[in-house]
């Protein structure tokens, strides 16, 4: 066998295990999902196919809707919110006006290394009424206590953990973005009069687009399957909290609560399906934006 | 928010491994009221973890007793980590281990995988490399809590819940990893070193091993980093994967704690609490020292890492 023959025929051994995995372990359950949600498990007759009744079904199911539609307004509120933090904090660290630049980027960045369940369990305890320090603080000034684990403060509780854990993973992927702008770009602005706000508005923020959208994408991602948190938080306030509250909550508790495997699948093959389009009309719009 | 996924960002050309060149800076001029801004951005940022090592420092009874932000007159740190050292014949042991077996086991086996595959993509041409790329890089939006629920009934079916490998073999498959990899691996490995080594008579397993793997490094230690985090802190798979609580990642383990206390109200069992706060504290130290004493490594590997559009 010659060298270049050898050559060839290495490199489907490079990709073997990893695509062998994927096989495995993502289309095969994406597969079995898609085949599950055809059926139904009924008391009489067993396993029964039923076509896309499970899906009629989802698209009518008001619970599922409503964690659906809760998800969407935390992301429109949260991670917009998130992003524009994490744009000004690293647009701060680049701009060299700041001392301490170094104490401040690592520990804004900390909280990305906490455990989701150790961030809700911490700020859990934080917002609540006995022994966290809002309402230890308020009593003591005799003012009433804010309930940060009402219904009307639950999503933007929950909204603030996430913020919180996830504002100093994107400065750092902006800020990283940002060092890789070559200097001359700077020089020819600065010779063309541009003030430090002009310079970020003109160079810094178009050359940061790619790390933008991709920040967005993930946020995207991460918001629908919102879960950890408001299954944490559920344990303090099960009132405010159902279970089915978001969309991915309502799943898990359709399969091990309910047993009603074959409508968990259908709604997790939902919600992924949703987070794909979210995903893809998120790039076709920034896409489009940029060739006009 | 469950996903933690590596990530990189944009380079106008993506560079050699190696940190980039820090910029001279023309201002040397500092800002007090942007560093007082920052500093009290950073005060929100480190609250909760100050206030979980105040805490960590009472006692259940102290915890209600006394201020939330200042330690109480008897602190007990000391007794309190003992405590959720020994509890349940020490299962919290149990939980640190598996987290940390299965976060290493995943991580090592992810970053290998993404980069076998990626360097495979990067510099082989063969048939149908182009779909199989193409299908890992549409499965990057694909959340991996849709897959959660599918996989733990085939899972049940082939008799692999509730053991070891429910948690790891799923964390293996890093789509983002291997499109990391293979963007790396495209720039990193240059085709007149490989066509040399071939040509001194070395076989292709060892090229990889010997030459490709180290010139990958920076970028492997990003999806290594990155996979770390996300198996440390997985809570979604591990919750419906395993019932045996001495199979528990941490992350499990102060969760089913943390019910307990609830359950426990303030009534005797109520010690829980205690425990869950000291656990709490216990399980961030090592990732927080990990960031922190590698933070060349994921910063530079961040910023090579390079993503095209």
């Amino acid at each position: 066998m010659t060298a270049a023959r050898r050559h060839r025929a290495a490199g489907p051994l490079f990709v073997a295990p990893f695509l062998t995995l994927f096989l495995l372990l993502f289309l095969a359950p994406l597969g079995y999902a898609a085949y599950l949600s055809l059926f139904q498990n009924r008391l009489i007759g067993g396993n029964v196919f039923v076509g896309l009744d499970n899906y009629t079904q989802a698209l009518r199911d008001p619970q599922l809707l409503h964690g659906v539609g809760r998800v969407a307004l935390f992301f429109v509120i949260q991670v917009p919110l998130m992003l524009l933090l994490a744009l000004l904090f690293a647009l701060a660290l680049d701009s060299g006006l700041l001392r301490l630049a170094r104490v401040i980027r690592l520990g804004i960045f900390v909280p990305y290394a906490v455990p989701s369940v150790v961030a809700a369990l911490m700020w859990g305890y934080l917002y609540g009424p006995d022994f966290g320090p809002f309402a230890q603080l308020s009593r003591d000034l005799g003012l009433p206590a804010p309930d940060f684990l009402s219904d009307g403060w639950m999503l933007g509780s929950l909204a603030n953990i996430v913020t919180w854990e996830f504002v100093g993973y994107n400065m750092i992927i902006l800020y990283a973005a940002l060092r890789t702008i070559p200097q001359e770009l700077y020089e020819a602005a600065a010779m063309d009069g541009a003030g430090a706000w002009r310079i970020a508005w003109s160079v810094k923020l178009p050359a940061l687009r790619p790390a933008l959208l991709l920040t967005l994408l993930f946020s995207v991602i991460g918001s629908f399957q919102l879960f950890n948190e408001p299954n944490l938080l559920m344990k303090i306030a099960p009132d405010v909290i159902s279970s089915s509250y978001t969309a991915n909550l309502y799943a898990y508790s359709l399969a091990f609560t309910g047993q009603q495997v074959n409508y968990a699948a259908t709604v997790s093959f939902l919600l992924g399906l949703v987070i794909v389009i979210a995903s893809y009309a998120v790039l076709l719009t920034a896409n489009r934006r940029r060739t006009p | 928010m469950t996903t933690t996924t590596p990530t990189a960002t944009a380079l106008p050309e993506a560079t050699a491994p190696g940190p980039t060149p820090r910029r001279a800076r023309r201002r040397a001029r500092r800002s007090t009221p942007l560093t007082i801004a920052m500093l009290a951005a950073l005060a929100y940022f480190l609250l909760p973890l100050f206030w979980l090592l105040i805490a960590s420092t009472k006692s259940t009874q102290d915890l209600f007793n006394s201020f939330g932000l200042w330690f109480s007159h008897a602190p007990q740190l000391l007794t309190n980590i003992k405590e959720t050292f020994t509890q349940d014949d020490g299962v919290f042991v149990h939980w640190l281990l598996n987290t940390v077996l299965y976060a290493v086991v995943s991580a090592v086996g992810a970053a290998l995988l993404a980069a076998a595959g990626g360097y495979g993509f990067a510099k082989f041409r063969f048939r149908g490399d182009r779909f199989a790329f193409n299908l890992v890089l549409g499965a990057v939006m694909v959340p991996t809590t849709a897959l959660a629920i599918p996989t733990y009934l085939l899972f049940a079916k082939a008799g692999l819940v509730n053991t070891p490998w429910a948690i790891i073999l799923p964390s293996l498959v890093n789509p983002f990893g291997l499109y990391l990899m293979r963007i790396y691996a495209a720039d990193a490995v240059p085709d007149s070193l490989l066509e040399a080594a071939r040509i001194d008579g070395a076989g292709e397993a060892r090229i990889f091993f010997r030459i490709a793997l180290r010139l990958l490094g920076p970028g492997l230690v990003t999806v290594l980093l990155f996979t770390l985090v996300a198996t440390w802190n997985n809570y979604f798979l591990p919750l419906i994967m395993l019932n045996d609580p001495d199979l528990y990642p941490i992350t499990v383990g102060l969760a089913s704690w943390a019910a307990q206390a609830q359950n426990g109200g303030a009534g005797a069992s109520s010690d829980m609490l205690a425990l869950v706060v000291t656990g709490s504290l216990l399980s961030i130290v090592p990732l927080v020292v990990a960031f922190l004493m590698l933070q060349r490594y994921w910063q530079s590997g961040l910023a090579a890492g390079g993503v095209k559009q």
